[in-house]
């Protein structure tokens, strides 16, 4: 590269990561303001977090979403493998189209769509077969299964994809039975994909407004709709120390999860 | 692969396609034909607030389509200007996310290998935070007295504060901030896989550089702008959360009418009219995606 080029990628690479990071670090900084007005400075200050602490609404919204979270991730792990495993080694059965196409849709179609569908669903389902009653946890977990499985299944499916097939040949004529073979021969061989996919649905189902808006029920207001409720006026001091802690939390993790990959990737000859 | 397919005997292939079949066929295509049944149905009060397609009434089976919504949808200026202000914003918003993505995907992608994953995992971090908290962060920095008004100020650029905050430009804004990273992702997928060789043939045979980009490493990246692009430009189409936190009373957009259907006015009919006609406008890009996913399945089979 000459030097031109060099200051050029450069330049790219620097205006490009200041305006992702830029909004993140300002929350966190604003987090320990200690003026009531969220843009002027006035010191630092703990107070916002002690207040979001005090705050028995918002927790009681966190507790809900991350059970809600902790459900959907592992659900949608589950039948997200089975869908992936189905896209990437069944070969092309019949309606192989409309399957790749209701697998892959929940990725881009407007979530206001995928909630009102949703919605539609238990509303005729309740009035068909009287289940389920009402709109609650129960239905927010269902929707958010639904679109957070798209997420495991593009994954899991490249994954898949990439396997050294020998190991299950080998199991194979050894007289593996093909389920055996899936749970001790492939199962493990798709861990970090698995474990990869878990942590994506449990971080959008954690985030997630809009399918939430459309399902939930009186007594159900998970985190994201009471934060939603909040900062739709303007600024809220508190939510920027709840912000502060979840990106926290996200660079913490993120962290561990490349150090342990470079590791990895180092103590290989 | 033949093996397995062997191994499996024919009813437990089948066996292994059907229970992720059904679950998409009951939670994704069923609701989906219950919107476009509810679309035409009539407004009632009542729980649920809309009437039945279906009557039996003198011996007669009656089905009855209302066209309400639909006839309000193309009569009235007010959602004609929606839905064309709304491809219009989607429009602009991948446009930008190209514009400053496929530069940032293309620089990641030609670093040097030890740096490569650190500059990747900065792409996927803020993917993994809030989108709301990170929208929720572009209010305090672009609001009148916000952090991008006192810096200018400050820097002696303008006098008074700039309106952005509640316009179209901070929607614009909130849009290609939360959706670039789905633009860069793919793009760079396809950018690192590139064969490098097939660059320096170009060089050596004379190209310009500006010349071997446009004819070797832009076609080839091709599906990977599609994907990218599709995937910025299919949910920005319905997109509530940004321009309802961003945008101002004036800034239209399906989303936000939909939601108003729904929530404030309760007429279920109408916004399920809203939601067909938003997935027919959408269909041809949805089908454009489609289509390039199948192909990148089979490309790599």
């Amino acid at each position: 590269m000459t030097t031109r080029n060099r200051v050029l990628h450069w330049a790219i690479l620097g205006l490009g990561y200041a305006f992702l990071y830029v909004p993140i670090l300002s929350l966190v900084v604003y987090s320990f303001n200690d003026s009531n007005l969220v843009t002027v400075w006035g010191g630092f200050s703990l107070r916002w977090y002690r207040a979001l602490f005090d705050d028995a609404t918002l927790l009681r919204a966190a507790w809900l979403s991350l059970k809600i979270a902790f459900f959907t991730a592992t659900a949608a792990v589950v039948i997200g493998t089975w869908a992936g495993f189905v896209v990437a080694r069944m070969g092309r059965f019949r309606g192989f189209s409309l399957y790749v196409a209701m697998v892959s849709a929940p990725l881009v179609v407007p979530e206001v769509v995928l909630g009102i569908a949703m919605l539609l669903l238990f509303v005729e389902m309740g009035s068909l077969i009287g289940w389920p009653t009402g709109r609650g946890a129960f239905t927010i977990w269902v929707g958010h299964v639904m679109f957070c499985m798209a997420y495991v299944v593009v994954i899991v499916q490249s994954r898949v994809r990439d396997l050294d097939r020998s190991l299950e040949e080998a199991a194979m004529d050894l007289g593996a039975p093909p389920l055996r073979v899936f749970f001790s021969i492939i199962l493990p061989q798709l861990a970090p994909a698995l474990v990869a996919g878990w942590l994506l649905a449990f971080t959008l189902s954690l985030d997630d407004v809009v399918i939430a808006a459309f399902l939930s029920g009186p007594g159900s207001t998970t985190l994201p709709l009471e934060i939603f409720s909040r900062v739709r006026l303007g600024l809220k001091p508190e939510v920027n120390a709840l912000a502060a802690i979840l990106i926290g939390l996200v660079a913490v993790g993120m962290g561990i999860a490349h150090w342990l990959q470079w590791r990895r990737e180092s103590a290989r000859p | 692969m033949r093996l397995m397919i062997r191994r499996l005997k024919p009813e437990a292939r089948t066996l292994a396609i059907v229970p992720p079949y059904a679950w998409l066929i009951l939670f994704f295509l069923l609701p989906f034909l219950l919107v476009v049944k509810i679309s035409f149905s009539d407004m009632e009060f009542g729980i649920p607030p809309y009437g039945s397609l279906l009557s039996f009434e003198d011996e007669m089976v009656q089905i009855s389509l209302h066209l309400r919504g639909y006839i309000l949808l193309f009569t009235d200026n007010l959602y004609v200007a929606t839905y064309l202000s709304s491809l219009k914003m989607a429009a602009v918003t991948t446009l930008c996310c190209i514009l400053i993505g496929y530069p940032m995907a293309y620089c990641i992608a030609r670093s040097n290998p030890r740096y490569r994953s650190l500059l990747l995992l900065g792409v996927i971090l803020p993917f993994w935070t809030s989108l709301l908290l990170r929208v929720y962060a572009w209010i305090g920095i672009l609001r009148n007295e916000g952090l991008l008004n006192q810096a200018l100020m400050w820097l002696g650029v303008i006098d008074s504060p700039l309106e952005i905050y509640r316009t179209d430009v901070a929607v614009y804004i909130g849009l290609v901030y939360t959706y670039l990273p789905f633009f860069i992702l793919p793009l760079y997928a396809h950018l690192v896989k590139m064969d490098l060789r097939l660059l320096e043939a170009a060089y050596d045979l004379g190209a310009k550089p500006w010349r071997a980009f446009l004819s070797i490493t832009l076609p080839l990246s091709r599906s990977g702008v599609i994907a990218g692009a599709m995937l910025v430009f299919i949910p920005t189409v319905g997109e509530f959360v940004i321009p309802e936190l961003l945008g101002g009373a004036n800034t239209l957009m399906i989303g936000r009418l939909m939601w108003t259907e729904f929530f404030s006015n309760t007429d279920w009919p109408m916004a399920a009219a809203v939601t067909c006609v938003m997935v027919l406008l959408l269909l041809v890009p949805l089908a454009l995606f489609q289509f390039n996913q199948v192909r990148q399945l089979e490309e790599r089979r």
